[in-house]
């Protein structure tokens, strides 16, 4: 009842091809966006923005960047993790080289820089295919984490061999360093996904999007109907590595604050942004959000219940918890393998009839 | 033999040996792979879920090692029969990539079931493989190698000797080339596909046992076990992922490679380049051979 499109008409070319052609999902997306800006910088305190918030938003963020890739242009990838360093080493050595840059150039710089390194590494994917260039990404995953490791360049000499984010701001007030006010960075980094959700949505409903598609539904066909592959699979990997890129600065200078190549841009990171897309949903740009909401609350619901309900020990919880995740990836894959997306679609067809379904 | 020539052979039988252990890993993927295009990424894990059993019946119950091997290998058949029950069944007919995912869920799973019912200490295994250097060959003919290295090289010919006969010359390994052939003629003959994904599942169970065992022994039991599983994932590429004479050459050829640019290339780019350099060797050979050395070659109709 509340959700039916009858009586909305189109008179105009642009009201059909808008983003949100149905009013109450643009009222929808109004009222979030409205708490996300108007309520939520108001109640958000330390433990909100960095264990829930600013991790949803880099993640958010990376699986948009992912999606593009593996969603809409259908090449599997494993490297996100060493992709997301690339952007992290990138802006820490901006931000380190020009201390008093604003923080917005070195994360735009930060992402083209990993879309340069995200064009080399697709060069691959001319030749190969499905698995094995899955498995070929992985390449670029341990080669970029072993460089970043390896040359002193990147993390200026340091003894440790761990970044650490210098102070940086925008507009004058603090993004980044250990003297940031939460809903500060919560609102940049909130800003810069919804913007860039924005072109996103924009790129894969416009002529690239669709070649993208067009070569991941079958890239033989696309070639013959005259979508260039070489492009195509190029300008994915460049338009994925830069998101991939910007989220990684993000999570390295505002979220992280220091962070260590091996644990921090990890094999592991690369399997849970794909795991959001997966669970989110391929070939969405509201799955993106979707699963990273999931991966990244699941875990701190399951250690709450676990550890502070049912009074379990931390290792045991830790093993429980792993368990659980693979448990409930099996479970969402056999449930719904077109992701959480699709089961929002499928409960607006169901909303649409309610409460007086045939 | 002069002493460079010496070291070059030292280091590539040792490469040699390294390799075979990786070909135990990666048989494990291709058979799956080949009876039903699962690319089982819980290969590794299995490997350490295996080998963690088979101490813990050891230590816990204090079984001779004969016996909880047998044991190990039912318990092995229990949890190739559970995935088939409880996932691919559910996931006929989905996108490689969603039962690609499914088995990362699966690694996770048994990875907490392992540490749940057996600890997440280090173990150590002994099933009496014997250990330290090859005496005869340290003697005779100055070289040096592990002996446990040769018992995994000739552990991996009579598994994939046993393996070749299974295939070839049994009912069973019959059914399971049709699958691997194609999924619904074998159906159409009467083949029943459950239960060869739960055989295979079985086998490829044995199989880890085995790269467990072998892994076990030289390291330890511990979670780095899994680990593996991504060192066995670019002698797959080598090898191509259908073929099981791919996955022994391919280890061949990454061990080798590995082992010999740790020593010759290392040294000039600040060292530890094993992690990274047999995916770059694979990627480069994968450029001219995009199905691998031994894989079937992809024909693609519109």
């Amino acid at each position: 009842m509340l959700y039916r499109e009858s009586g909305q008409f189109k008179t105009s070319y642009p009201a059909d091809q808008a983003i949100f052609p149905i009013v109450q999902d643009r009222w929808g997306l109004i009222a979030v966006l409205v708490v996300a800006y108007g309520v939520v910088p108001f109640l958000i305190d330390d433990y909100w923005s960095n264990a829930v918030l600013l991790p949803f938003l880099c993640y958010a963020m990376a699986a948009l960047g992912l999606n593009i890739l593996v969603g809409y242009c259908g090449q599997i990838s494993l490297g996100t993790g060493g992709f997301m360093a690339v952007g992290a080493y990138a802006a820490y050595k901006i931000m380190t080289t020009f201390p008093n840059l604003d923080f917005i150039p070195v994360v735009l710089a930060a992402g083209l820089i990993t879309a340069a390194v995200g064009v080399l590494f697709g060069l691959p994917s001319l030749r190969i295919k499905g698995f094995y260039l899955a498995v070929a990404t992985l390449a670029a995953q341990f080669f970029l984490v072993w460089v970043f490791n390896k040359f002193g360049w990147f993390y200026n000499y340091n003894a440790t061999g761990q970044i650490t984010a210098p102070p940086a701001s925008v507009f004058g007030t603090l993004v980044t360093g250990a003297h940031t006010h939460p809903a500060v960075t919560y609102l940049f980094c909130l800003s810069f996904v919804a913007l860039f959700a924005l072109v996103a949505k924009n790129l894969v409903r416009n002529r690239v999007g669709r070649s993208w598609m067009a070569i991941r539904d079958m890239d033989i066909a696309a070639e013959i109907i005259g979508v260039r592959p070489l492009t195509t699979k190029l300008s994915a990997f460049a338009v994925s590595s830069f998101y991939v890129g910007m989220a990684g600065a993000l999570y390295f200078a505002v979220w992280l604050g220091s962070a260590e190549p091996t644990e921090a841009f990890g094999i592991d990171q690369s399997f849970l942004v794909l795991f959001m897309i997966i669970i989110g949903g391929l070939g969405s740009i509201l799955g993106s959000f979707l699963g990273a909401a999931f991966m990244v609350l699941m875990p701190i619901l399951l250690k709450n219940v676990m550890v502070d309900s049912l009074g379990m020990a931390a290792v045991t919880a830790k093993h429980v918890e792993i368990l659980l995740m693979g448990v409930l990836i099996i479970f969402f894959l056999i449930v719904e393998p077109h992701g959480l997306a699709r089961l929002w679609q499928i409960m607006k067809e169901k909303l649409r009839l309610w409460p007086f379904p045939y | 033999m002069s002493q460079d020539l010496m070291f070059l052979t030292e280091t590539v039988i040792s490469g040699l040996m390294a390799g075979v252990m990786y070909s135990l890993v990666a048989l494990g993927f291709v058979l799956i792979f080949k009876a039903s295009g699962v690319f089982n990424f819980a290969q590794g894990v299995m490997c350490l879920f295996a080998a963690l059993t088979l101490v813990g019946l050891m230590e816990t119950f204090d079984l001779p090692g004969w016996v909880a091997v047998i044991l190990t290998v039912a318990v092995m058949a229990g949890v190739a029969w559970i995935i088939e029950w409880a996932v691919l069944r559910h996931l006929v007919n989905q996108d490689p990539i969603i039962l690609f995912m499914a088995t990362i869920g699966l690694a996770y799973v048994l990875e907490g079931v392992g540490d749940l019912v057996w600890g997440s200490d280090v173990k150590v295994l002994n099933l009496g493989i014997p250990q330290g250097a090859w005496d005869w060959g340290l003697d005779n003919l100055n070289l040096y190698v592990e002996k446990l290295e040769i018992v995994a090289a000739v552990t991996a010919g009579l598994l994939v000797a046993v393996l070749a006969i299974f295939f070839q010359k049994t009912r069973v390994g019959r059914a399971l080339r049709a699958v691997a052939d194609d999924h619904q003629a074998a159906l159409s003959v009467g083949i029943s596909l459950r239960s060869i994904w739960v055989i295979v599942w079985t086998v490829a169970g044995i199989v880890a046992l085995v790269a467990g065992v072998m892994w076990g022994s030289k390291s330890g039991v511990q979670f780095s076990l899994s680990l593996i599983a991504l060192k066995a994932l670019p002698v797959l590429i080598l090898g191509g992922f259908t073929s099981v004479p791919g996955a022994i050459i391919g280890g061949l050829i990454i061990g080798v490679g590995e082992k010999l640019a740790e020593v010759y290339v290392g040294p000039f780019v600040g060292g530890a380049i094993e992690n990274w350099f047999a995916y770059m060797l694979a990627l480069a050979f994968l450029l001219f051979r995009p199905q691998g050395l031994f894989g079937e070659k992809i024909i693609e109709r519109v």
